[in-house]
């Protein structure tokens, strides 16, 4: 903490730290996790042969894998980080006691247990994102409603006059969570020892209803969660002013407002009335620039510290967090166009869309965030090496680029198959076609994945390293100035091999 | 804002603050940028002209249409169209022609093996293969070994009601189970399956201990001569094609449990016209057998005038 701008304060309490850190340390554990499961499952889809019938087959694996990183590596990183902001930025503690707040701890874990053990066994709802039957999804709801309880009334005990603008995003990630959650849940248990149950709306409703659901997951979850973290973290990082408080305002209101209306857009030419699609599509245009606003407010609070970009790859990782969070909040209103998702829906487009926001910006503002906020919670000055978060970058940045364009190839390669037809107007290719035609890119989008989770190893080394207390050798702050190496456990050579 | 003591300027940006902190962290109060509003202004009157022109907005009884009374159905229905067009000029002679007529017709012909190939990809792949090549159980349709027979008329038939499928004119033979029902003895069975291997080969098998059993058991459809009834779909067992394998343990299986091996209906999925298409392209695959007295050239000619 060197630099650290903080007004010495009298009233400053005695924070919660313990409960951010066993968050944290979830957090790292789930995300190679989930990461793990993503380059397996990515690896069947090039080699069919590696399912493992029928426990550890591509359709049981697949949701294990996007829960696993959204609600276990996402849903942990969100509960740190706004478990951290909000104490910081109230100044108070977390209310209703420490013990309440590892209830969610625990809680939240065993719902993800509950949960991927659910889904090996064949026990699903068939929603997207949704597929927790019932039961773990009751016991979520117990969890969720707690944490909203603890952030609510830490919020209201602040002893800050005003609210941060972090808090906001959080409050909207936390209720509208349970909103979705309650609302696309709404089902009838069809056994009395069973886990089977039905969805009490059927057919388009159900339809609509979880892509209201689904859709708003990404808004809500991945969005507006991640930009509160992204409030908190960048100017922390950069150590400068967020760059407009109006913006902040407008694009916060218009975002939540709009984002909740453009569910419709997964369901064109489908059942679906003709007007709902129109709806789903105009709103996904007009939330073009209000999600933009996080954007430019994130990179626009470097102004007047641009140089920091070039030293320090903590805000390296965030500014490239930004970049994938405006390109893929572009991309996703061009692929709502009607004529544009006619030729990209179903295909892996989707796929690489979804992971350049999930990679690109979910994953890279959480490691910001994690490089952050380690050395913080565990008293460090800083990570034990910054030249390791740089090969995070490298590594991962090379990996998303492996993935996002092997998939916007194959996706555009398999939509354009798919629509492709003769003179006499026969089709020219069947699917089975386009799945082989799919087999070398899959091959690349494996080994993109691979380097990404490398690149979460590597990450968690360094943690390990800087939690015993050690510094590497030869390493600088982040304002350029040498570090003293340190080995804390005294043990051989200190010396770790500089990673460029 | 509120507490307006003294403006706190930010002194790199030189841009005044909301004057607000939290844990170090302060607000510039920077204006909303400029091409931010135009753009997010020009999404929304767009949005406002597409709900003019399109179905938009739910209203009691429906929703409004729009002024350009687009559907979703519409638009399938036009992109359909320039398909339809496309295949009417031949579709109408296509119904009425005879194969022979489509085969000596090098446009007819074009058509049916592009239609042939399309739904072949679609339907039949699954089975037998993308090319066709067939798979254990499976048969390999670019070989002139027909089991249900090879003429145009006998591959239509095929197709049309499938092979021990559930449809009243399905293809029906049933090979017994011999080794399961009791009617041979294991002994017998090693002898048969000796002499069906011996079949392929050159040797005399007439002198072989299982040529007696396969005289009295088999060759009822497989014929005296073992070369296989297309009436019974009794496949040729002299040729070296075998369709469960040919191994003595995949022989000592087919005649001890029997294959009954299974083909949809098609007629109840597709329509005729995609069923003559099939049948012109399976038959054209390989070993198409001609109808009677047709002169083998006609075959080839429809291919080369189509290169002209």
């Amino acid at each position: 903490m060197t630099t650290e701008t903080i007004t010495k304060n009298q009233d400053v309490p005695d924070y919660n730290y313990e409960i951010v850190r066993m968050f944290v340390i979830a957090t790292c554990f789930w995300g190679v996790v989930g990461m793990m499961a993503g380059v397996f499952i990515a690896t069947q889809l090039a080699f069919p042969d590696l399912n493992v019938e029928p426990y550890l087959n591509f359709g049981r694996l697949r949701p294990l894998h996007t829960s696993a990183v959204i609600f276990a590596f996402g849903g942990n990183a969100l509960f740190a980080t706004s478990y951290y902001v909000v104490q910081r930025t109230c100044r108070a503690r977390l209310w209703g006691g420490d013990g309440l707040a590892k209830f969610t701890f625990w809680g939240y874990q065993a719902f993800i247990v509950i949960a991927a053990v659910g889904y090996v066994l064949g026990v699903t709802q068939g929603k997207e994102y949704a597929e927790p039957e019932w039961y773990a999804d009751l016991w979520l709801t117990i969890v969720w409603v707690v944490y909203l309880l603890i952030f609510m009334m830490t919020v209201i005990n602040r002893k800050e006059p005003h609210l941060y603008v972090a808090n906001w995003f959080y409050l909207a990630f936390i209720i509208t969570v349970a909103v979705l959650h309650l609302g696309n849940n709404v089902i009838i248990p069809v056994e009395w020892l069973g886990a089977k149950s039905y969805s009490v709306p059927s057919g388009v409703q159900s339809a609509m209803i979880q892509w209201w659901y689904g859709h708003n997951a990404v808004g809500f979850f991945l969005t507006a969660g991640f930009l509160g973290m992204m409030y908190y973290f960048v100017p922390k990082r950069a150590e400068r002013p967020v760059y407009s408080y109006r913006l902040s305002i407008v694009h916060f209101w218009s975002l939540i407002f709009i984002y909740i209306w453009a569910g419709p857009h997964h369901l064109y030419y489908t059942a679906l009335p003709d007007w709902a699609q129109t709806l789903g599509m105009t709103f996904s245009i007009m939330l073009w620039m209000p999600s933009w606003g996080g954007m430019i407010n994130g990179i626009m609070t470097l102004s007047g510290a641009w140089e920091k970009l070039r030293k320090d790859p903590v805000i390296q990782f965030m500014v490239v967090a930004l970049a994938f969070y405006g390109m893929s909040t572009f991309e996703g209103p061009l692929m709502a166009i009607r004529a544009v998702n006619s030729l990209s829906h179903y295909t892996d487009w989707t796929v690489g869309h979804v992971h350049s926001g999930a990679l690109g910006w979910v994953g890279f503002i959480t490691f910001g965030a994690l490089y952050y906020l380690v050395p913080k919670l565990w008293g460090r000055e800083e990570v034990y090496s910054l030249k390791l978060v740089s090969l995070h970058l490298w590594v991962a940045s090379l990996g998303i680029v492996f993935y996002i364009s092997s998939m916007w190839v194959s996706g555009i390669m398999q939509g354009l198959m798919w629509r492709s037809y003769d003179d006499l107007g026969f089709l020219n290719y069947s699917f089975v076609e386009s799945v082989v035609a799919m087999h070398p890119f899959y091959v690349i989008r494996a080994l993109g994945g691979l380097l990404y989770l490398s690149g979460a190893l590597i990450m968690c080394y360094n943690f390990y390293r800087t939690i015993r207390g050690d510094v590497a050798v030869g390493e600088v702050d982040k304002d350029g100035n040498p570090r003293q190496p340190r080995n804390a456990s005294q043990e051989g050579d200190a010396a770790l091999k500089p990673a460029e | 804002m509120s507490d307006d003591k003294k403006k706190d300027i930010d002194e790199i940006s030189g841009v005044e603050t909301t004057g607000h902190e939290w844990d170090g962290l302060k607000e510039l109060n920077n204006p909303l940028p400029r091409w931010w509003i135009w753009v997010w202004v020009i999404s929304i009157i767009w949005s406002i002209w597409y709900f003019v022109v399109y179905p938009a907005w739910p209203v009691p009884g429906g929703a409004t249409e729009g002024t350009s009374g687009y559907t979703q159905f519409k638009e399938l229905q036009e992109s359909q169209q320039e398909i339809v067009q496309r295949q009417q000029q031949y579709l109408s002679d296509f119904e009425k022609a005879e194969f022979h007529q489509i085969m000596d017709d090098p446009g007819l012909y074009a058509f049916a093996m592009a239609g042939g190939r399309a739904a072949f990809k679609d339907n039949c792949a699954v089975c037998h293969g993308t090319g066709a090549e067939g798979g254990i159980g499976y048969p390999n349709l670019n070989d002139d070994d027909w089991l249900w027979g090879g003429t145009m008329d006998a591959i239509h038939t095929t197709l049309e009601y499938g092979i021990r499928a559930d449809n009243l004119d399905t293809r029906l033979s049933q090979m017994p189970a011999f080794g399961k029902e009791g009617l041979l003895n294991k002994e017998q069975i090693d002898e048969v399956v000796e002499y069906v291997m011996a079949l392929s080969s050159d040797e005399d098998v007439t002198q072989m201990p299982g040529h007696q059993i396969f005289q009295q058991n088999c060759a009822s459809c497989h014929g005296p001569d073992a070369k296989g009834m297309h009436e019974f779909g009794a496949p040729n067992l002299t040729d070296g094609i075998w369709l469960y394998g040919g191994e003595r343990a995949d022989i000592y299986e087919t005649v001890y449990n029997a294959r009954n091996s299974l083909m949809p209906a098609w007629n109840e999925r597709l329509d005729d016209n995609t069923i003559r298409q099939l049948t012109v392209y399976v038959h054209q695959l390989g070993g198409g057998v001609e109808e009677a007295a047709k002169e083998p050239t006609s075959i080839l000619s429809p291919v080369k005038s189509m290169e002209e």
